[in-house]
């Protein structure tokens, strides 16, 4: 049996002459292009979670004033004590900043930039210019919804789901430029999308190496795609409302007004139409990495490897037909109730073939524990949750009740924390000694996986509970409710549990920033992964390869027996490999 | 010492022909009534079930606000002001001194009142309990601010306008008028339905008289330098 | 506090409750099959060097197996849910013989108009009263929702009814209470700053109740 010597890879990076400016700031390298957006969807993600915090200050002891609070205008918290108007920015620019600028760009901005050309032996994207200006745009769109935070009048507040008429109405909801501000933001952002989409497909069918055939991509590569393609065609419809609504705002237009002949439930439609694909946009690219540390830590192929692309392609393709199950209670008509519902039911069909791949992929491994895997186990463990909770919200009439209570809330939370962000933190730690040659700090992974299992089950699972009696979303007060009265315990129970989950990111934060500089050097593929960017140094080169590297099998050939190791790159080539007849896509 | 004595008369002589002076240079008054016949409206009564801290303040239940006749048939609630007439450069700062407008058994108190322009608004909550304040002005910026428990917000208005509506929405039947002007010759009618204007230079001015049911009445009055008028309004059901 | 479900206070109260109770129970075995797997796998095959894993690439009955069985079971969910949607939310399911009640929502209060002794909406016996909810128990009542300004959502837990009310748009909803007492009505959609606080208070009669309650209005004058 051959061995993998762990010979340094022959790679000579080009001259690289740029200057400063060029290489870090105006940057088309797709790796410098998806450390960008990791730094700044980290803030975000802070951000978001500061924002959180209020909210449940706010749960927990309603109208206490808050510590620190009195940093905060009158007009917001006055004395300290935070206001229902700001309360309702609160939940607002939570879930915009979370959905938008921290979960979204953390998966696609970072991953489809950063892994896609590594990963399918391409120099860097097809379009690296567009690249570059996708990322400025979503930076742009960043500021513009941080600024509307300050804007006199307050921010945006009909919900991250922008409901008509009361986001058009200024007098209705008391925002003005705020509320103006955040249209304007999401057109930016979609437009990044929509350039990122242009480039990640672009890339990914027609930059592939010579032997990376569609069915040897990794499933992120797939997952990536897939999900560019939703962004694609999503995005736009988004964009378009938000322009819509900023006519609404400014110009006097009358989409959403059924006085003047608008419909309100139009807007319902266009945001739920872009809205559902997007809540898969925001999980592919999760099972996606998930699946690659998954075997990785497994030291097996992944289990039904096609099933698990058709898996894929599966909830692309569904996902655009489901979005009425967010609108049961429209008044919608009851038959497209029916027809939702059905719709909805079978897409969590796929979703159960992937948990259950996952866990054929485990079944006979030689598991590693390392920190990306606890992470990537504690994401099937936790999306399961998430998943079975949406059946409840599948049959439309045990919607009724639950509908824009808690258990939504819990619902969105585990598909979003337990799985999108547990992902994410198996995936930065993954892939971070390739992006900056250091590895990031194994015990303080470990603690804080742990203590964010820990609280996070702590903070969401009883608003099930919650749920199920009623308790309502958005609310600044529940102990107006006689009937709500009884779960204020449980409301503080959350709240403490909320701080210390926030706490425990700290760590990861402070693991994060600190192994930058103090980090143990990476050596050449730490976790021994079959993927092509480990053949390269950490970090890779601009342009990546010298030569297109030549691809001989799939991704997944952990403890195959032709090796003894217990990994074989796709790239190696063994005595009895063939060479591959050409570039995949002519032209490369 | 006879000296003296002479000029502190002639000085207080002086002083007080000068302040003689000024009350001759003083401002004309207008005065009046605003009556009301025929038929007074019953006015509904205000259910607070639902809001037992307001509820607990009244010994028999609250009626609507909307006409207000008092016992002498005169009528309650009227802003009466002066809509034009004063000369081209006549300015008056805005005082100081806050307006208060005061939520107590979820009521505005007072229900009709007038401000300056550039004056603070004191928007007090003195029931503890959750009101939202939406003024509806369409010259002034509309805002809708809430004070959830005891507090006072402050606003200023920028434009002259009559009447900016004040609501509550979590309390529907919590009404106010607010008129914004940018001269002090304005005043809301009573109990004895009286009002009246002070200090106004001479001249002739269009006086008009609101109220939120029955519109609004416009009377000339002509002013003379310390001169005294009646001007008397007349509002008939319907 | 309740860790359950709300009093079952209509008819349609015990159908939803069992369908959530079947749901739960299929879940609930999905979740034990899932999770007690990965703790199983986590133990059983924790690493050790020097040995690999077992190299295989995955099973087609397995994937055949489960893939069918969530499939069935979804699919048999969905035709039970269908069959009590279209009761419950049926445009053509509103009993012909339905109360009907008034409400108008609006920031940030419900206005309740109930049809006076004709019976019928619209006309001049209708009076109307702020967050008061009255409706005889066992009598099939259909609320008539409309909106003053933005989306609202009528919602009583104890009945399990919601329904959102929309601007533009007069949607029927109709129940059978059960139950006699005191609840809360809740709005269930982001109204604006005082949606926290659009509470009504909701009141299930006794037949003699109701009619002495509805007496008691029409004599004493309705208060707006």
């Amino acid at each position: 049996m051959s061995s993998i010597a762990a010979a340094a890879p022959a790679v000579h990076a080009h001259h690289d002459d740029r200057s400063f400016i060029r290489k870090y700031i105006f940057s088309t390298d797709h790796k410098i292009i998806g450390i960008q957006f990791l730094f700044v969807s980290l803030f975000f993600l802070f951000l978001g979670g500061l924002l959180a915090m209020q909210i449940r200050w706010q749960l927990g002891y309603p109208g206490r004033p808050m510590p620190g609070g009195g940093i905060l205008p009158e007009t917001m918290a006055p004395g300290g004590v935070i206001l229902p108007e700001y309360y309702i920015q609160l939940v607002t620019m939570h879930g915009t900043f979370m959905v938008f600028f921290a979960i979204m760009p953390l998966l696609v901005g970072v991953f489809a930039n950063y892994l896609i050309p590594l990963k399918i032996g391409a120099h860097d994207m097809a379009f690296p210019r567009i690249n570059m200006w996708s990322f400025w745009s979503a930076f742009t769109g960043g500021l513009v919804m941080f600024a509307s935070l300050f804007v006199p009048e307050g921010a945006a507040r009909a919900g991250w789901t922008m409901y008509a008429p009361l986001s058009a109405r200024h007098d209705l909801s008391g925002a003005g430029l705020g509320q103006e501000l955040w249209s304007i933001s999401i057109v930016l952002l979609g437009l990044s999308s929509i350039l990122g989409s242009l480039n990640y497909i672009t890339t990914i069918i027609n930059n592939r190496t010579p032997g990376m055939t569609w069915f040897r991509l990794p499933l992120s590569v797939w997952a990536l795609f897939i999900t560019a393609i939703l962004g694609l065609l999503a995005l736009p419809v988004l964009s378009g409302a938000a322009i819509m609504l900023l006519f609404e705002q400014i110009l006097g237009t009358h989409f959403f007004d059924p006085a003047a002949g608008g419909q309100v439930l139009l807007w319902q439609h266009l945001f739920w139409f872009f809205g559902h694909p997007e809540v898969y946009i925001l999980i592919l690219p999760a099972m996606g990495m998930v699946s690659d540390i998954v075997a990785n830590g497994s030291r097996k192929p992944i289990f039904g490897y096609h099933s698990m692309v058709f898996a894929l392609v599966g909830i692309g393709f569904l996902g655009w037909v489901v979005w009425g199950h967010h609108m049961f209670m429209s008044g919608m008509n009851p038959t497209l109730g029916s027809t939702f519902m059905v719709t909805t039911m079978i897409i969590s069909v796929p979703s159960a073939i992937k948990v259950f791949n996952w866990m054929g992929t485990m079944w006979r491994g030689n598991l590693r524990f390392h920190v990306p895997m606890l992470n990537a186990i504690g994401f099937v463990a936790m999306f399961v949750i998430g998943g079975l909770s949406g059946v409840f919200m599948a049959a439309t009439p045990v919607d009724m009740p639950i509908h824009d209570t808690y258990f939504i809330v819990a619902h969105i939370h585990y598909v979003l924390f337990g799985g999108s962000l547990f992902a994410l933190f198996g995936a930065i730690t993954f892939w971070y000694p390739n992006m900056f040659g250091k590895m990031m700090n194994e015990r303080w992974g470990k603690i804080h996986f742990w203590l964010t299992m820990l609280f996070f089950n702590l903070t969401f699972f009883p608003m099930h509970i919650l749920g199920m009696g009623g308790h309502m979303r958005r609310i600044y007060d529940p102990t107006q409710y006689n009937f709500l009265k009884p779960y204020q315990p449980m409301n503080t129970f959350i709240t403490i549990a909320a701080f210390a989950l926030f706490a425990s990111q700290l760590i990861f934060a402070l693991n994060f920033i600190l192994s930058l500089k103090w980090g143990k050097k990476a050596p050449l593929n730490p976790w021994e992964d079959n993927g092509l960017e480990w053949t390269l140094p950490t970090p890779p080169p601009h342009g990546n390869w010298d030569r297109p590297p030549t691809v001989y099998r799939g991704p997944y050939e952990y403890s195959a027996p032709q090796v003894a190791e217990d990994y074989l790159p796709q790239t190696k080539k063994l005595p009895t490999d063939r060479e591959p007849a050409a570039a995949p896509v002519a032209g490369h | 010492m006879r000296a003296l004595g002479m000029m502190v008369v002639a000085v207080a002589g002086v002083v007080g022909l000068a302040a003689a002076g000024r009350s001759s240079q003083a401002g004309g008054t207008v005065t009046g009534k605003v009556r009301f016949t025929g038929a007074k409206p019953l006015m509904a009564k205000i259910d607070m079930s639902d809001e037992s801290v307001c509820k607990a303040k009244y010994t028999a239940p609250p009626t609507e606000e909307t006409v207000v006749v008092n016992p002498n048939g005169t009528l309650a609630n009227v802003f009466v002001y002066v809509d034009s007439g004063l000369p081209a450069n006549y300015t008056a700062p805005a005082p100081t001194e806050d307006v208060v407008l005061d939520q107590n058994g979820c009521r505005y108190h007072p229900h009709v009142l007038g401000i300056r322009v550039g004056q603070k608004l004191a928007i007090k909550n003195s029931d503890g309990i959750l009101h939202n304040i939406k003024a509806m002005g369409k010259l002034n910026r509309t805002f809708n601010v809430s004070q959830p428990t005891s507090m006072t917000t402050e606003r200023v208005f920028t434009a002259r306008e009559v009447m900016v509506p004040l609501e509550c929405n979590v309390h529907g039947w919590m009404q106010a008028y607010l008129g914004v002007l940018p001269h002090p010759f304005f005043a809301v009618t009573g109990t004895d339905g009286s009002f009246s204007l002070k200090g106004l230079p001479p001249g002739t001015y269009t006086i008009k008289a609101w109220h939120e049911k029955y519109g609004t009445q416009v009377a000339t009055v002509t002013v003379t330098a310390g001169g005294a008028k009646t001007q008397d309004f007349t509002f008939t059901a319907r | 506090m309740s860790w359950w479900l709300p009093l079952q206070g209509s008819t349609f109260a015990p159908q939803i409750d069992g369908l959530f109770i079947a749901i739960l129970i299929i879940t609930g075995l999905a979740f034990v099959i899932v999770e007690a797997g990965l703790i199983w796998f986590v133990i059983k095959y924790r690493g050790r060097p020097g040995r690999k894993g077992h190299y295989t690439h995955g099973s087609a009955k397995a994937e055949v197996i489960w893939t069918a069985i969530p499939a069935v079971t979804v699919v048999a969910l969905g035709l039970v849910s269908n069959h009590y949607w279209k009761e419950i939310k049926g445009r053509d399911s509103i009993p012909a013989d339905a109360y009907p009640i008034g409400i108008h929502a609006k920031q940030f209060e419900w206005q309740v108009t109930y049809p006076g002794p004709d019976g019928q909406l619209g006309t001049a016996d209708d009076f109307t009263v702020r967050n008061q909810l009255h409706v005889p128990v066992g009598r099939n009542i259909v609320v008539v929702l409309t909106s003053e300004d933005v989306v609202h959502s009528f919602w009583v837990p104890v009945l399990r009814v919601k329904q959102d009310a929309v601007p533009g748009m007069t949607i029927r909803a109709w129940f059978q209470a059960t139950v006699p007492g005191e609840y809360e009505l809740g709005c269930a959609e982001l109204c604006g700053m005082g949606h926290y606080r659009m509470r009504a208070r909701v009141f299930i009669h006794t037949p003699a109740e109701f009619t002495a309650w509805m007496q008691q209005q029409i004599q004493g004058g309705a208060t707006s």
